[in-house]
């Protein structure tokens, strides 16, 4: 028998808010996490803002010892493992060590690079013949199942513990994968997620390619302009989200807070085929993804109440916006209402889908859709094919049902989750 | 080279290593890092750097093996010492 997956805990550490507090409020208001970054001015880079989490040592210790912080050089773990140990906590499960693992419970924790920093400062000494000065923990920074690893042993997980990888949409993939390991029977409770590294080493490639905006340097908080006609280019980001996904009867059963549903979804690739690329999606892939999710989770495109998008501030925005609403057959007025936490946060590349997942399933919890900032210019492609009124600029106070959310990535993949509000009996 | 100011260095080297307590606190020359101390095996090349880094000298890959005891340790740092006058 199929079972019921429902959202039981969530952790998220976001350029505009670590912990679900921080986060819930920075996200009800608007409030921007991108500041100008003196390292990436020194580096020369065209843009010189970013979304960094900030993490303070001493918040540090309260989720690692201080021998695992020596030496210790790897953001992406870092925000991984304080997203998913909180959102472990929020469960309301526990962190007592046993003798034996925890068999029903594992990990699914993205990331597209680990430790990018500690390999950095691995490579130096390798090439200065100091390789027998890398330390024990080297290769824990930087294999890219690091963070899950982390996880599993400081949560003693004995089901699968593991790290899946596909760019942009690695957040929303290991959300769908965990659902799919429990609706399966072969897990109770994952724990999903994703992260990714900061600092000028991961957004390098990105500043190279000039699909980072270079035009607000002094003015970062209007840089990142999701859906607006003066985007100029992504603002690179960080962090990460992580969501414990859980077999129905067994929340039940233990009484835990059930924050929403997973119904469903669907994970496709354009090949790189029509008009997709490396780098640019084949919108007949993008609209095959959306409709068969709809499909999977056993709904109509007119059960959709919003949509976070992926909506990163380049020119492929109106795109998105064209693939919602050809997949869904809706526009105009009748266009669900649609967000991109990327106007607050920038994009938090492989922790995008989950820090996103994360908004989108706090406002089905609390009632409410988080204002797009920084588009009181709309893209006129965009004001075509919907109503404005579906972009809000203001936090909107209502009650949802379900919420479509989709990440797209390089090499032309692509995810879509339905998430759907839960009502306790 | 002042055996027992060596062995208080020591103790210093290993101390955020350790999973043992009882046998930090009662740390002799017969002390074992893994089964002793609980120091595990993968921090041992740690320990190792730290004394690297002390003393300032190069401990080999042969001495490195050898180094598994608090004896072990104060031969190879006399040792290593001894080459560097």
């Amino acid at each position: 028998m199929k079972k019921r997956v429902v959202i039981t805990g969530l952790g998220v550490v976001a350029p505009n808010g670590v912990g679900l507090e921080a986060f819930t409020h920075a996200i009800k208001n608007g409030i921007s996490g991108i500041k100008h970054d003196p390292e990436l001015e020194r580096l020369q880079f065209s843009c010189q803002i970013a979304g960094k989490p900030e993490v303070s040592t001493e918040l540090a210790l309260n989720y690692f010892s201080e021998l695992e912080l020596r030496n210790f050089n790897s953001t992406g773990i870092l925000y991984g493992v304080i997203a998913g140990i909180d959102a472990w906590k929020d469960a309301g499960l526990s962190l007592a060590i046993n003798e034996n693992p925890d068999w029903d419970s594992g990990t699914i924790f993205g990331t597209g690079t680990s430790g990018i920093d500690k390999f950095r400062e691995s490579i130096y000494k390798i090439d200065d013949f100091q390789t027998r000065r890398l330390g024990s923990t080297a290769v824990a920074q930087t294999m890219n199942s690091g963070v899950s690893a982390y996880l599993g042993g400081k949560l003693g997980l004995g089901n699968q513990v593991t790290t899946n990888s596909s760019a942009c949409t690695t957040g929303t993939e290991s959300v769908l994968m965990a659902y799919d390991r429990i609706k399966s029977g072969q897990a109770k409770r994952i724990l999903a997620g994703s992260t990714s590294d900061s600092g000028p080493y991961i957004w390098g490639g990105f500043d190279a390619m000039k699909v980072c905006t270079f035009k607000h340097n002094q003015d970062p908080q209007h840089g990142s302009r999701p859906m607006s006609e003066s985007a100029s280019g992504f603002v690179p980001g960080s962090g990460a989200g992580a969501l414990v996904l859980e077999d129905l009867e067994t929340a039940i059963a233990r009484g835990a807070t059930i924050y929403a549903e997973v119904l469903g979804g669907h994970v496709n690739s354009g090949g790189q085929r029509g008009l997709g690329t490396m780098t640019a999606p084949n919108p007949v892939a993008v609209q095959k993804c959306i409709t068969t999710a709809l499909k999977n989770a056993e709904i109509t495109a007119k059960d959709i109440d919003a949509i976070n998008g992926h909506l990163t501030a380049t020119s492929k925005d109106s795109l998105e916006i064209q693939n919602w609403s050809e997949a869904l057959d809706r526009n105009g007025i009748d266009f669900p209402y649609i967000n991109s936490l990327k106007s607050m946060v920038g994009h938090c590349l492989s922790g995008a889908g989950s820090i996103e997942s994360v908004a989108s399933i706090l406002q089905l919890h609390h009632g409410f859709i988080f204002p797009n900032t920084n588009c009181p210019d709309l893209h006129p492609e965009i004001k075509a094919l919907i109503d404005q009124t579906r972009i809000p600029q203001q936090a909107i106070e209502m009650e949802l049902n379900i919420i479509a959310k989709a990440s797209f990535g390089f090499g032309d993949v692509n995810g879509c989750v339905i998430f759907k509000r839960y009502k306790q009996n | 080279m002042n055996k027992e100011q060596t062995i208080a260095e020591l103790k210093n080297i290993v101390k955020p290593y350790i999973a043992n307590q009882e046998a930090f606190d009662t740390l002799t020359e017969d002390t074992d890092f893994i089964n002793d101390l609980k120091i595990n095996s993968a921090n041992l090349v740690d320990v190792i750097l730290d004394i690297e880094e002390k003393y300032d000298i190069i401990i080999d890959n042969e001495a490195m093996e050898r180094m598994i005891n608090v004896k072990a340790a104060l031969e190879i740092i006399e040792t290593k010492l001894s080459e560097k006058m």
